[in-house]
């Protein structure tokens, strides 16, 4: 396996990426997929180069922030995780009171700098939760996990509240694989999940009209041709239209006429579908499974229960991004707006995405300083 | 021990989240499974569904309306013909709120509540993104208006339309008819796809009755669309068929100058060639202007036209029904001829009784003709020779003899909605009435009056028979049709219908002679109207009363109302020997034929035959 391939390759001291503090399968799994992304995104934006130089410079901004990110060993991280997730919080709070955005409260204005608080809290809950339950032995006591609990409950509802479903629900979600990583047992982890369901209606209570109009959609997209429903139905007939090889790059037609909601965003993957098939989704998903099952691998390797915690919470975040995105646009989930991690244009979410990369590999390359 | 102590184990953490870890893989390739899964539903098993549909999203079909035939009269002067206009449309699909847009471009634009209304059945009747049309003709200050605000009207345009125009207006209105926009009866009839991009139907005359020609088949262009269904690119183009071009055998001038001569009469001129069945020209009075009706007429000029007592929407030459009055004359004295009765002549004593009846049938000339022969009672328009000769003839044998020549039958014109007019028999008593038929009703079904009643059409066309020995034609509208522009016209069969045969020929000639002198004797009831003509004219004066006189009543023109004073009506054919023209007159309410509708034929036929005037 590649794997263990690398790991005997490990061993020559001095690589380049192991002196920058870097994983070479990762990052090069990493520039494929952000280079795959570029070639789709050529094609969704209609060859806007304008759009291309300015998702490149995003991406080398992320890969710069990467590297500087690898460079930080995982005990200071650890050190600076609960200011850093405190502030996350006070950001939050802050920007439901100023923030701006269209339709939804999520942007914090600094003048030169805009960006989301739910973003700092993304990379910072994992991290927090970690953090937290590195103490003490794991599995954690019932009382920690109540703790754990609260901990990502409330930034949770403040994303919502915002209103953000879906990275609510990525933010709830990376905090609830630390704590299955963590051990907890599994008749706890079942029972969780048959009350999470039958709490299901009550979160129909506390949802925004849209948000509701977004699951009734999915349940019958047909029913709504022209409004909502629109998005499921063309991106089904992009990617169904694509068949097994595709019709070819640039050669779209949904896409490139316009059929195609949120194109370059949230639905670029209908455009990868449509015009490079089956074939070509499944060098994409190849790609994911590789950057996936590494980070994996890298966490167990850690050493530390902070390291493990926080490095498979990341693989498993990053999974989960991919398949809501995936099972959105292919039909088999509700519309929540979640861009494709590495293939949708976008830059904040790029960044967050390539400093968890960057903590991944801080865990991994810090690793033998520790020991020795 | 360990555990109690809280000391981490940190080779049973390390398993813990190893096991942790495989599962955690395990579900995601599972769940990735899943995505493949799902894929290969939509890529390969559904694919065919899914290229359908894409290819559905991808083209538009846009259906281009035909470019519809125009009318020529028989001397190529154009009649109808297609000008382009501006009219401001909407596509429905493209604006959010319809009552709002309205009001907003009613402000930069006129927008009568009537094409607001019409607008509005549109809408419900066509595609979401057809483009609707709202008004037609803008001026060009109104297209300047718009296009300065073009910008604050999302989904509203303005189009260049071909739209009808009818260069002479009121002249021959009711023969050629108009368009107008497609109102929902007619939307029930028509072939959707082939008026799928056209506005407006023939809604009267030829533009009616030619409908299928004129309008042309329907092309269309298959277009790539973007999802605001805009067009990028035009992939396939099936280029529409125009309507055929028709002409007419209308002479244009005769038509303005009969509509001229007719003057301020309700009333109604045809002309036609006897020895084909062309219309020459078909006058209805009073008329009006059909270019209102093509972009809307507005409700109140409708009302006014609909409501107006002098009926001008009627079509007098082919709808109004007349008593013929003594126009009828020579056909009975022609009956008389052929059954061999009339040959004799009587003592016309101003009245005429029936044995065994005290009722007293009077001749319009008070104190009667004295000895009268049928060429007198033809001349000088006898009422009793004929009330004699028809008694003698009795209804069945008259109603045999007239039916030949047309009378109370349609003529089969080539426009649509022709009444029949009456000529009554036992049978038809028995049957509409329920009553037998009375001997003094042939009386007066001898001169015309009673039951009988005839259109200006058939009282053209029964005359044009006579004149050419009992040839009987139909009369037809259309000469010729021009399928594209740069072929021959093809010209429509000319249809004869059976002839009416005598049992001596010669009387033909007895009957026209007689005819002859209405106008070219010292005594004849228009011989003003034959004076000073360098042709021969046959013709025969009727006076219809509008309503019935009691008996031994004076009668007073100038006490009755307008309204209810006689119909003056003349037919008449020309020259006498080679005859070209057969023409009928009818000047509602205006008294005399001889002094009214004769002298208007005459001119008619002066201007046909020497081309004076013209």
């Amino acid at each position: 396996m590649i794997l263990d391939n690398y790991t005997a390759a490990n061993r020559r001291r001095y690589s380049l990426a192991e002196s920058l503090h870097l994983d070479a399968p990762l990052i090069i799994a990493l520039l494929l997929t952000a280079a795959l992304g570029l070639v789709i995104l050529y094609s969704a934006s209609n060859q806007n180069e304008a759009i291309i130089i300015r998702q490149l410079t995003r991406l080398t901004v992320a890969f710069g922030v990467m590297i500087l990110i690898a460079q930080i060993s995982p005990r200071q991280l650890r050190f600076w995780t609960p200011w850093l997730f405190a502030v996350g919080i006070f950001l939050l709070i802050a920007v439901l009171a100023f923030g701006e955005g269209k339709g939804a409260q999520r942007w914090l204005d600094f003048g030169l700098l805009r960006f989301q608080p739910s973003e700092i809290i993304k990379i910072t809950l994992p991290m927090v939760l970690a953090w937290f339950l590195a103490d003490a032995a794991l599995p954690p006591k019932p009382s920690k996990v109540i703790i754990c609990i609260i901990l990502i409950i409330v930034p949770t509802l403040l994303i919502a509240k915002q209103p953000d479903l879906g990275t609510s629900l990525v933010i709830a979600s990376s905090g609830i694989f630390v704590m299955l990583l963590s051990g907890i047992r599994w008749k706890y982890i079942f029972s969780a999940m048959l009350a999470a369901i039958a709490t299901a209606p009550l979160l129909w209570y506390f949802m925004h009209d849209y948000q509701r109009q977004r699951v009734l959609t999915f349940l019958n997209p047909e029913q709504d041709l022209l409004g909502s429903g629109w998005h499921i139905v063309q991106s089904k007939i992009a990617i169904g239209s694509g068949g097994l090889y595709g019709k070819g790059w640039l050669n779209g037609t949904q896409s490139h006429l316009e059929f195609l909601p949120e194109r370059s965003t949230d639905f670029i993957f209908a455009v990868y579908g449509e015009e490079f098939g089956l074939m070509g989704i499944l060098v994409l998903l190849t790609l994911y499974l590789f950057i996936i099952a590494r980070s994996l691998y890298i966490s167990t390797q850690a050493q530390d229960t902070f390291g493990r915690l926080v490095g498979g919470s990341i693989a498993i975040t990053f999974f989960f991004n991919i398949f809501v995105n995936i099972g959105m646009v292919t039909g088999l989930l509700p519309v929540v707006g979640l861009p494709l991690p590495l293939i949708s244009y976008g830059g904040t979410s790029m960044v967050t995405l390539m400093i968890s990369f960057g903590i991944l590999m801080s865990v991994h390359t810090h690793r033998k300083l520790l020991s020795q | 021990m360990l555990r109690k102590l809280h000391i981490k184990d940190h080779g049973n953490e390390t398993r813990l989240f190893k096991r942790r870890a495989i599962v955690a893989i395990s579900i995601i390739i599972i769940l990735m499974l899943g995505i493949v899964a799902r894929l290969v539903y939509l890529q390969i098993y559904s694919h065919q569904h899914f290229s359908t549909l894409s290819q559905k999203n991808r083209l538009k079909i846009s259906p281009l309306p035909p470019t519809r035939g125009l009318i020529y009269d028989r001397n190529g002067i154009l009649l109808a013909k297609n000008i382009p206009s501006f009219s401001l449309e909407l596509i429905p699909e493209q604006v959010k709120d319809i009552d709002e847009t309205l009001k907003r471009l009613g402000q930069l634009i006129s927008i009568s509540d009537s094409d607001r209304k019409y607008f509005k059945r549109l809408v419900k009747q066509k595609r979401r993104f057809q483009s609707i049309p709202i008004r037609y003709r803008l001026s060009e200050e109104e297209v300047a208006r718009f296009s300065v605000n073009r910008h604050l009207h999302k989904g509203v345009s303005i189009q260049a339309r071909l739209i009808r125009y009818y260069p002479y207006g009121k002249i021959g209105v009711h023969t050629i008819g108009y368009v107008g926009r497609i109102d929902a009866r007619e939307l029930q009839r028509i072939d959707q796809a082939n008026y799928s991009a056209t506005t407006h139907i023939g809604k009267l005359g030829i533009e009616r009755s030619y409908e299928n020609d004129l309008h042309g088949q329907v092309g269309y262009q298959q277009e790539e669309v973007n999802a605001q269904n805009r067009t990028l690119r035009i992939i396939d183009t099936m280029p529409p068929i125009a309507g055929k071009n028709l002409y007419l055998n209308i002479d244009m001038k005769l038509q303005a100058y009969a509509d001229k001569v007719l003057g301020d009469y309700r009333g109604s001129i045809v002309a036609m060639d006897p020895r084909n069945g062309a219309l020459l020209a078909l006058v209805s009075k009073p008329n009006y202007d059909p270019n209102l009706f093509v972009t809307g007429i507005s409700t109140k000029n409708y009302a006014a036209l609909r409501d107006s007592p002098d009926k001008p929407l009627f079509n007098r030459s082919i709808l109004g029904q007349y008593p013929p009055g003594s126009t009828v004359k020579p056909f009975i004295g022609l009956a008389g001829l052929d059954a061999g009765i009339a040959n004799n002549s009587l003592f016309c004593p101003g009245w005429f009784e029936l044995e065994g009846d005290e009722r007293r049938y009077r001749d319009w000339k008070k104190h009667g003709h004295g000895e009268t022969d049928l060429d007198k009672a033809i001349v000088q328009s006898c009422d009793v020779y004929f009330y004699e000769l028809a008694k003698r003839l009795r209804i069945t044998q008259m109603y045999k003899f007239m039916t030949l020549f047309g009378f109370g039958q349609k003529t089969g014109i080539d426009i649509i909605g022709e009444r029949s007019g009456l000529f009554p028999s036992r049978e038809w008593k028995r049957r509409n009435k329920g009553q037998v038929w009375f001997p003094g009703e042939t009386l007066i079904t001898g001169i015309g009056q009673g039951f009988t009643l005839t259109t200006p059409l058939q009282l053209a066309s029964t005359t044009a028979t006579l004149s050419m020995n009992g040839l009987h034609f139909k009369p037809s509208i259309v000469q010729s049709m021009q399928g594209h522009e740069n072929t021959e016209p093809v010209q429509r069969q000319t249809i004869r219908y059976k002839s009416v045969l005598l049992k001596d020929p010669q009387n033909w000639q007895k009957i026209k002679r007689s005819m002859l002198r209405v106008l070219h004797s010292p005594r004849g009831t228009a011989r003003g109207s034959g004076q000073g003509a360098i042709y021969k004219i046959a013709g025969k004066t009727g006076t219809a009363q509008v309503f019935g006189i009691a008996q031994d009543a004076e009668y007073n023109e100038e006490e009755i109302g307008l309204r209810l004073r006689d119909h003056s009506l003349f037919v008449a054919f020309a020259p006498f020997d080679k005859p070209t023209i057969a023409i009928a007159v009818i000047a509602e309410n205006g008294g005399s034929g001889g002094h009214v509708a004769a002298p208007i034929a005459r001119k008619v036929l002066d201007a046909y035959i020497i081309g004076k005037e013209l």
